[in-house]
Formats: C-alpha cells, sequence, structure tokens
C-alpha cells in the first residue's frame, strides 16, 4: 500500500483544511470559508487557465466545505469541464463533484450526458464506472430517456468487464426507481436474472439488488430466479470458507451476499418444485445447525457476520410461516439469544421472535419465553430494548396470559419512559379488552390505566370503556362502585372524573342503596372535582347532574341550586352557561315522564372495531399511508375487535364527527362489522331534538354521549327551497339497514368490476374499479337522475353539489388486510323534496377481487389439489344452473372471477379448473377451482379447494349464486 | 436499503456524509445533528440499532469518530453493523492505520471507496481488494 501523505500534495487544501480547523468560534469559521469562496471564484472566473491540479484542488475544497453546510452556488461548469479531461484522476474529480452537488433537476444535465455518453463508448473500463456510477448517484429523468436503453445492454453483454457490470447493474436499479416506464426489461428479463450464475460473486452482490427490487414490481416475470438464488446460496452456505477466498469476511463466506439471497427469496412464496423446495430447506438447516457450531473465531466479526446470516433466514422461514419444524427450531434459536450478552443480539431476537409469535406453528413455542421477555422489560438498561419486549409480550398474549401480561405491562407503565408510555397505554387497553374473559377485570384495568398513566390516556381509550361498560349490564354496577371508590383519592387524574362522571351519571342508582355512596354523597364527591376540570370536563359533569336530577329525585334541590349559582349560570364560558342554563330550565319544566324519557339511560352502542385498535395501527403503521385501508371485522370467539383504519386525506371528512368515539373507516362509507339497526334509538339524537328548540344543536358533550353510529358518507342534502323556511332538522345519523336486494347487488359484481350498483328514480351509482395484488380503486358515480339540485352535500369526497342530471365522482382506494367474508357497507344519505333518502348498500368488494391468476401445469395442479386435502380446507356445493349452461359464458365468467382458466388440466373436457392466489396484505392464499356441469340434470358441482378454510367457504358461497 | 451514511466525530462535525436519498441542504445539517445526538448520548452497554423516524440508525463507534448508517426497514441490521466495520478495514489498509485526519485530508479518496461499495443504496462490492483497485490505479497514474 503507497503511504499517503496527509494533504497528499495538495498543500492549499491541507492549510484551508487546518485553518477551519482552528477557527475559535463558528463567524471565524464562516469568514474563513466566504473568503476561500471568493479566492476560488475569482480563480475560476480569472483569464488565465487553470491547469487539472489547479481545477481539482479547488474542487476537493469546495467539496469540504459543501460538507460544513455550505450551498455551493458555482464551479459546476468547471466540473463538467472536468469531464471531458482525458486524465482519469481529473475526470474522476469532475464525477465526484457532479455526484456531491448536482441535484436531478440541474440545467447542466444536458452537459452532463455528453460527458457520460462519450465514458460509456470510450469502452475504457474505468471511465464507464466513473460514468455509471454518476448516473446511480444522480438518476434524473433525463439521464433515464438518454441512457435506459444503453445500459441493459452493457449490463448482459459478454465482453463487459465484472466491474462495469457492476456498476451497471446498480444503475439500472437506479434509472427503473426513478423512470420505470422508460426501462423496459422485457427482453433482458432472463439474462439479468441469469446473472445469479455469474461466477464473479461480486457481479452477483451488485445483480441480485436490481433483481430484488424488479422481482417485487413483477414476480410473474422474475420467478426463475428462485431457484436460481437458491443453488447459489446452497452454493455459498456449503462451501467451506476458503473456497470464496477475498468474499469470505472472517470465516464467513459470502455474508452479505448469502443475506441478500435470502431477502430475494423473501419476495415468493416457497418454492413450487420440490426439488428446489428440498434443497432450500436444506440450506435454512444448515444455517440453524451452524449457530450451534463452537464459533471459527473469536472476534466479533465472525459471529455478527454469522448471525446476520442466522436472522435473514429466520426472516425468510417466518415469511413461509408453512414448515413448523423450522419454525419451532427458529424459535429456539432466538430464545437462546434472548439472554445473550450482546445487547445487539437481544434486540434483533425479540423483534424478530415478535413476528414469530404470530404464526400458528411457532406461537406456542414464543410463549415459553414469557418470563426471559418480562424480566427483559424489567431489566434491560436500554429504552429500545424495553420497547421491543414490550412489542413482544403484546404479539404473544392470548387468553391464557393475558392476566399475567396485562399485569406486568402495568406496572412497567409505573416507571416506563415517557417517549413509549402512550403506546403502551394503548396496547394495555387493547389487550384488556379483547381477552376480557370477566368484565370487571377489563374495568379495573382500564381504570388503573388512567390512575398510572392518565396523562397519556387518549380520548379513544375512555370512549372505549364506556361504550363496554354501556352494552354489558353485568358490569355496569362494579363499575360504578369502582368508579366512586377511584374518585375518593385526594388526588385524581381528570380522565378519572370523565370515566366517573359519566358511569355515576348512568348508573349512579346501582350503588346508591349503600349509605356510604348514597346519591347525595356521590354528587358531592363528584362535585368536589368540578372546579379542578377542564371546560369539557365541566360541561360533562354538568350533563352528569341533570341525570342525576331524574336518577334521584332528591338530589334535584341541591343541584338545582348548583346550577343557579352565578359561577355556573354566568360562567364566561358559553358552553357551560348554555348547559347550566337549559339544564336548570329542563329540570324545573318538564314533568317526571318528559324528564325520564329524554335522560334515559343510554342505548348500547353498536358492537364494532374498537377505535384504539385502528388509532395503535395509525400510530404503528406505515408513515404515509396514501391508501385507505379496510379490514374486515374478524370476529373469533369473544373479540370485540375487528380493525379498521384509515389514512390520509381524512381530517377534513373527520371534522364534523371530531368528538366521535370511532373515527374510522366508516366515514368513506366502509362499514366494517354487521350493520347497525336503524331500530335502536340514539340518545344523542334524542336530546337534540328536545334542545333543537331551545338552540343548542352543536354541543360537544352531547355528541360524545351518541353512539359512534355516524353516517357513513352522507350525501346529506335538503331539497331545493327548504332550507331556509324548515326549522334546523335533526336528521337521525343513524344508516339505514342494507337494502334487502344488496345482496343480489353484490352478486352481479363478483366476475365483472364495472357496472351500475344501483338504481332508483332518483340516483343512480356506478362503479369503476380495478384490482391488482391486495390493492384495489374504485370509483363510484352518483348520477342525480332528476332535473333539480342536491343541495348542501356534506361527504368530502365529493363535490358538495350534485347538479339536475350530473354525476360526481368519489373514488375509494381499497387494501385487502386479510381475507373477508362481508363486503364493506356503502351509506347514502341525501335530502330530495324535503324528504331523507337513506340507503345502505353493499360495496361490491369481494374477496376474489384480489386474485392473481397461477398458470400450472396438469401435474402440478393435481399434486397441490392433493396437499389441499384436508377436510375444512375444502367447500362443496351442488346446485342447479341458474342461467343456460353455455361453455363461452362460463368460461368468460370464471375469466371474470379472476383465476387462471387451466385447460387440458381436467381429464374430463367438460370440466372447468382455475388456481389463482389471493393476495392479502397479511398473507397469501393459494385457491384451486373445480366447476363441474352436468347438462342433463342441468346442475354443477362446485369444489374449491383453499390453503385457508374460509376462503374456501366464501368462494364457494359466491360462486353459486353466479352459474 | 441504505439511506444515508454519515461520518461523525464526538463534538458533532460531520466528517463525511454520503446521502442515497435527495435530501435538502437545509435539512441534512438538522437532521445530521439529530442522528448525531441520538447516538452520542447513547451508552456502550446499549444496542447500536436505534428507531430514527420511519427508518432505522445503525452505528459504530471508532476511538471519537462515529460512523452512522440510515437504513429502511428491509435491511439487515447486522449486515449493515458489520458492512461499517468492512469499510473501516478497507480505510486501514488504505491508509495504513486510518485517523480522522486522514478522512479530512483525503475526501475524495474516502468517496472513491465508498462508492465502490455502496452504490445508491446498495452493496456492491465487500472484497477489499476489488474495492481498493481503482484508487490504487488512480494513485499509480498520479505518481507517473
Amino acid at each position: 500500500m503507497p503511504a499517503v501523505s496527509k494533504g497528499d500534495g495538495m498543500r492549499g487544501l491541507a492549510v484551508f483544511i487546518s485553518d477551519i480547523r482552528n477557527c475559535k468560534s463558528k463567524e471565524a469559521e464562516i469568514k474563513r470559508i466566504n473568503k476561500e469562496l471568493a479566492n476560488i471564484r475569482s480563480k475560476f472566473k480569472g483569464d488565465k487557465a487553470l491547469d487539472g491540479y489547479s481545477k481539482k484542488k479547488y474542487v476537493c475544497k469546495l467539496l469540504f466545505i459543501f460538507l460544513l453546510g455550505h450551498d455551493i452556488d458555482f464551479g459546476h461548469m468547471e466540473a463538467v469541464n472536468l469531464l471531458s479531461s482525458n486524465k482519469y484522476t481529473e475526470k474522476q474529480i469532475g464525477y465526484l463533484f457532479i455526484s456531491v452537488l448536482v441535484n436531478s433537476n440541474s440545467e447542466l444535465i444536458r452537459l452532463i450526458n455528453n460527458a457520460i455518453k462519450n465514458d460509456l463508448s470510450s469502452r475504457n473500463p474505468t471511465f464507464m464506472c466513473l460514468a455509471l456510477h454518476c448516473i446511480a448517484n444522480v438518476g434524473s429523468r433525463e439521464m433515464a430517456e438518454a441512457f435506459a436503453g444503453e445500459i441493459p445492454r452493457i449490463l448482459v453483454a459478454g465482453d463487459t468487464m465484472d466491474s462495469v457490470k457492476q456498476s451497471a447493474a446498480l444503475c439500472l436499479l437506479r434509472l427503473y426507481k426513478t423512470s420505470p416506464d422508460l426501462v423496459l426489461m422485457g427482453e433482458w428479463t432472463s439474462r439479468v436474472v441469469h446473472l445469479l450464475n455469474d461466477q464473479h460473486m461480486g457481479v452477483v452482490t451488485a445483480a441480485i439488488s436490481l433483481i430484488t427490487c424488479l422481482s417485487q414490481k413483477n414476480p410473474d416475470e422474475f420467478k426463475t430466479c428462485v431457484s436460481l438464488a437458491v443453488s447459489r446460496l446452497s452454493r455459498i452456505v456449503s462451501s467451506a470458507s476458503t473456497d470464496l477466498q477475498d468474499y469470505t469476511y472472517y470465516f464467513v463466506p459470502a455474508p452479505w451476499l448469502s443475506c441478500k439471497l435470502l431477502r430475494l427469496l423473501q419476495c415468493y412464496p416457497p418454492p413450487e418444485d420440490g426439488a428446489v423446495k428440498g434443497r432450500l430447506v436444506e440450506c435454512l438447516e444448515t444455517i440453524l445447525n451452524k449457530a450451534q457450531e463452537p464459533p471459527k473465531s473469536k472476534k466479533v466479526q465472525h459471529s455478527n457476520a454469522k448471525n446476520a446470516i442466522l436472522f435473514e433466514a429466520i426472516s425468510l422461514i417466518i415469511h413461509y410461516d408453512s414448515e413448523p419444524n423450522l419454525l419451532v427450531r427458529a424459535c429456539n434459536q432466538l430464545g437462546q439469544f434472548l439472554q445473550h450478552r450482546e445487547t445487539n443480539l437481544r434486540y434483533l431476537a425479540l423483534e424478530s421472535m415478535c413476528t414469530l409469535a404470530s404464526s400458528e406453528f411457532s406461537h406456542e413455542a414464543v410463549k415459553t419465553h414469557i418470563e426471559t421477555v418480562i424480566n427483559a422489560l424489567k431489566t434491560e438498561r436500554d429504552v429500545s430494548v424495553r420497547q421491543r419486549a414490550a412489542d413482544l409480550l403484546y404479539a404473544m398474549c392470548d387468553r391464557s396470559n393475558a392476566k399475567q401480561i396485562v399485569a406486568e405491562m402495568l406496572s412497567y407503565l409505573e416507571t416506563a419512559d415517557y417517549s413509549i408510555r402512550e403506546e403502551m397505554v394503548l396496547k394495555v387497553a387493547i389487550l384488556a379488552e379483547k381477552y376480557a374473559v370477566d368484565y370487571s377485570w377489563y374495568v379495573d384495568t382500564i381504570l388503573n390505566l388512567i390512575r398510572i398513566a392518565g396523562d397519556y390516556v387518549s380520548e379513544e381509550v375512555w370512549y372505549r370503556v364506556i361504550q363496554i361498560v354501556i352494552n354489558r349490564d353485568d358490569v355496569q354496577g362494579y363499575a360504578a362502585k369502582t368508579v366512586f371508590e377511584a374518585l375518593q383519592a385526594p388526588a385524581c387524574h381528570e380522565n378519572m372524573v370523565k370515566v366517573g362522571g359519566y358511569i355515576l351519571g348512568e348508573f349512579g342508582n346501582l350503588i346508591a342503596g349503600d349509605p356510604r355512596s348514597s346519591p347525595l354523597v356521590q354528587f358531592n364527591l363528584l362535585h368536589s372535582k368540578f372546579h379542578l376540570c377542564s371546560v369539557p370536563t365541566r360541561a360533562l359533569l354538568l350533563s352528569a347532574y341533570i341525570k342525576f336530577i331524574n336518577l334521584f329525585p332528591e338530589t334535584k334541590s341541591t343541584i338545582q341550586e348548583v346550577l343557579r349559582s352565578d359561577s355556573q349560570i354566568r360562567n364566561s364560558d358559553v358552553e357551560l352557561q348554555q348547559r347550566a342554563v337549559e339544564y336548570l330550565k329542563l329540570s324545573s319544566i318538564a314533568s317526571t315522564d318528559v324528564l325520564a324519557t329524554v335522560l334515559e339511560e343510554m342505548p348500547p352502542f353498536p358492537e364494532r372495531e374498537s377505535s384504539i385498535l385502528a388509532k395503535l395501527k395509525k400510530k404503528k403503521g406505515p408513515g404515509a399511508v396514501s391508501v385507505n385501508e379496510l379490514e374486515e371485522g374478524k370476529r373469533e370467539g369473544g373479540e370485540l375487535n375487528g380493525g379498521g383504519e384509515r389514512g390520509g386525506d381524512s381530517s377534513a371528512i373527520a371534522a364534523s364527527n371530531a368528538s366521535t368515539p370511532s373515527p374510522s373507516a366508516d366515514l368513506l362509507g366502509l362499514r366494517t362489522g354487521p350493520p347497525v339497526t336503524a331500530a335502536a334509538p340514539s340518545a344523542g339524537s334524542l336530546l337534540v331534538d328536545v334542545f333543537s328548540e331551545a338552540g343548542v344543536n352543536d354541543d360537544g358533550f352531547l355528541r360524545d354521549l351518541e353512539p359512534p353510529t355516524e353516517s357513513s358518507d352522507s350525501l346529506l342534502a335538503e331539497g331545493p327551497g327548504d332550507s331556509d323556511s324548515a326549522p334546523p332538522t335533526v336528521v337521525s345519523e343513524d344508516p339505514a339497514p342494507p337494502l334487502p336486494e344488496s345482496n343480489e347487488l353484490l352478486n352481479k359484481f363478483v366476475c365483472k368490476n364495472n357496472g351500475v350498483l344501483f338504481e332508483n328514480q332518483l340516483l343512480q351509482i356506478g362503479i369503476k374499479s380495478e384490482y391488482r395484488q391486495n390493492l384495489g380503486r374504485m370509483y363510484l358515480f352518483y348520477g342525480n337522475k332528476t332535473s333539480v339540485q342536491f343541495l348542501n352535500v356534506q361527504a368530502k369526497p365529493v363535490e358538495p353539489l350534485i347538479e339536475g342530471g350530473a354525476q360526481v365522482q368519489q373514488v375509494i382506494n381499497i387494501e385487502c388486510l386479510s381475507d373477508f367474508m362481508e363486503a364493506p357497507l356503502l351509506n347514502i344519505k341525501f335530502r330530495y323534496g324535503g324528504a331523507l333518502q337513506n340507503l345502505t348498500l353493499k360495496l361490491p368488494v369481494t374477496i376474489n377481487k384480489f386474485f392473481q391468476p397461477t398458470e400450472m401445469a396438469s401435474h402440478d395442479f393435481f399434486q397441490r389439489w392433493k396437499q389441499l386435502s384436508q377436510p375444512q380446507q375444502e367447500a362443496q356445493k351442488i346446485f342447479k344452473a341458474n342461467h343456460a349452461m353455455d361453455t363461452e359464458v362460463l368460461k368468460a365468467k370464471l375469466l371474470g372471477l379472476g383465476m387462471a382458466l387451466l385447460e387440458n388440466v381436467d381429464p374430463n373436457p367438460e370440466n372447468f379448473v382455475c388456481a389463482g392466489v389471493i393476495q392479502t396484505k397479511a398473507q397469501q392464499v393459494g385457491s384451486l377451482l373445480r366447476l363441474e356441469p352436468n347438462a342433463q340434470a342441468q346442475m354443477y358441482r362446485l369444489t374449491l379447494r383453499s390453503s385457508k378454510d374460509t376462503v374456501s367457504k366464501r368462494l364457494c358461497e359466491l360462486l353459486a349464486e353466479q352459474f | 436499503m441504505i439511506k444515508f451514511l454519515l461520518m461523525v466525530n464526538k463534538q458533532g462535525q460531520t466528517r463525511l456524509s454520503k446521502y442515497y436519498e435527495q435530501v435538502e441542504l437545509g435539512k441534512r445539517a438538522a437532521l445530521e445533528a439529530d442522528v448525531v445526538r441520538g447516538c452520542l448520548a447513547r451508552r456502550k452497554e446499549e444496542c447500536s440499532f436505534v428507531e430514527y423516524k420511519d427508518y432505522k440508525l445503525v452505528y459504530r463507534q471508532y476511538a471519537a469518530l462515529f460512523i452512522v448508517v440510515g437504513i429502511t426497514e428491509n435491511e439487515n441490521e447486522l449486515s449493515i453493523f458489520e458492512l461499517v466495520h468492512n469499510f473501516v478495514e478497507v480505510l486501514d489498509k488504505y491508509f495504513s492505520r486510518v485517523s480522522e485526519l486522514d478522512i479530512m485530508f483525503n475526501l475524495d479518496k474516502v468517496h472513491i471507496i465508498l462508492d465502490e461499495m455502496i452504490l445508491n443504496g446498495h452493496i456492491v462490492e465487500t472484497n477489499k481488494n476489488r474495492i481498493l483497485a481503482p484508487l490504487l490505479a488512480l494513485d499509480k497514474m498520479v505518481e507517473s
């Protein structure tokens, strides 16, 4: 190695850097830099032509100044000139300057492109590499336009040097990312995939990044890479560490390449070819075995490199989620790491185990480590490790260990870092609800949560406890007793006062028999907190008081006195004052009967997904969710939770619903869970009805009280002319139950994506939709068939007005998170001629929309068919033909279904077989279909087999209506 | 994928920064300061991976110099951790016991080395001899 002198002969540069280092203050530094900039500028502008060496020196200085955070607004031209130099050193510094300083929208790109073009055609590998690096670093659209055709050729040409191939691969990747439309892989695909076989490890390392990216975008075209990647991996894994010479790192053969190969395989499901799969399983087993072997070196680099591969292999095993043996071995391996002395390994093991916990095969194995994980939560000194431990506890929680885990998380909360408290609170709240067998435990847990971490308990959490208490009459008495006790603490959190006020207002009567909690005692207790609370809480308490008057007539005079006091009736806050005035009036003029009706106990909230879960997902979810995610409510056993999540642009829509407990997907017209029965009277709107005459209509508290049945996509419009004359009408917010014909309407769309969803005399709703993998987009067209305007349309995604005869369009983005049974509901409300129109339809999103067709040969089909032989994986129906049994029509329908229609597979040519994979975010579900028509009997036999039982069942139900 | 690589000293001065995703100049300083603060505050026994916004930082300390790499979720933390070490070993080999000063005075060379190892956020080469080959060729040219 040459002895490199500091500064390498560039004295001026060395002096400059030393000067900067010696600057005592920021000001001095800036002064020195400005001086230097002026100097360089004058040199560049000067008459004397600079020699290559000086140019290089100045460009180096500029680079250094740029690094210090100063913008460089000149020198670009000089750098571009250096590009055309024949001297490698000058050319190199020119490219370096451009790579670091030029951004992709520079005007100089054209000049730079010219230089690059020359270098690419120079056939000098060093120059070619420089040019390719530059494209890879800048990667603008103009560059893609100029070179997207050229680079693939360089990449696969037989005579290209290895180092050039490496640069070309990454260069192409960059262009593909900036301008995928310009990079056409078609004819190159197979040759690019075969780079995995290249004898040079460096080329494979570079090419695999490109192939991984391309595979993610076009999995089918690149799927041959699976078997190549497996054989490459197998060669590396089984090789002795000396075989790969320079690619061995501390006795580990090609660790980075191995990781990348394993990562590439995670773009695909397990290999279908038995031999390939066998070889891969062997590799994975070898990797797991190596972890148990004594280390070949004591150096930490050795074990790190080995473990990097091990963790990647475990990710792949988890991704496949199909080899119970490997999953359990992976879990045991991670279990060992949980107690390792290296913090890094403990951290990664906790993180990896978290995903392992969700696999049915390894869930139990993960649970055996509960004590270690709890211990980690208590003793780890690093907050990020503790955070992982909390995540893992959350993931491994189920009915059997919920009480223990929740208790541990609660006790951890008392000392937890502020940064993770809010998330911990949400998690505890969710677990408590999800696994509550006995609801008094649930109430205790949430109240403890408020006690321990009241500041971090968001509205969703306390809304939820109230919803649950209201819905379960077996826990109401207990809840009232517990909040009453909790409120006796001298200092209790305001959230506790809110919950207490609400629950005592509803159910205080259940504990009033005990003289220690008689009505007046309850009232005095609540009122003792009143002055310490914020306005919204005070408002809530005032409503609790009026409820008390109804529950306990004996408190009436005391409460009226409180309401009448100046601090209430003349309160400077208009909301409080109004409540005091109105409640006072109500309590004095309304008869007992009226009072009892108005202040009746809250009706049950419709059971639906937990808003807390939605909030947690939002917190944890990908930063910028651009699609509105939609998840069908999964209801297993006693779980209350489905899930629903909504991303992005909803704040405007949510504005009018700001205080409803559940701002979920519904607001966009997608409802999960069972439909709400319109019959359930909403006490919220009841109150609104009464008070609307008194002028209260936008009352925050009352909205709090409302069950979360907020209108979905309400096309709430008033008829022409009556907006002025009519009193502010109160519209029931309950969506109508789905139309009786909605199922039939849904069925129309199983095999097609476009058409008219609904039509009556007033309104026509058209649908256009497209799906790709687990994503979909649906356009809804609302057509006004009348000649008058629908005014005042409130749904945000739609234009606020639909002209007579006109149409508005609404776009819904759909993501399939996991398989589902029920279609989401679409609720539409608008006003026509003074009458409220309220309809609920099923949005034609069915599970088959997320099919990816899979072509396979007869042999493969029957092999897979046999693999799916468990009874619950199959669903079968024999039914009578509803339509003519025309082969072509049947074919068209099956194609419309989204599966691949396989020819020459079934020995009986009359039969149809199809194959496809349903893409959901959570998993992929392979499905096979066989339809056997019997023309004589006018009957069909339909058989479906999929890796998931619910999918077979649902598909069978859907399809039986189609033929 | 790798989002950026920073070399920062204990005083928080950036000695090398390479971004594989366009970050505005104005935001770089703030990001660098933020990242460095996060890493400097950590103790030896804490783990080398830090969650930062929507990505992860992998850092390693060599005497007074920190090397911090920002990566996306789908990157293997340990392999990046060792990539950093490999990078340092390459620098060590070239500069024979590399120091902070070597990096400052030879920014262009460190860039060349880095470009040979990582290209637009992906690992291209890990073999030390091949990483250094272009730079040695360059040196030879200067000498002659």
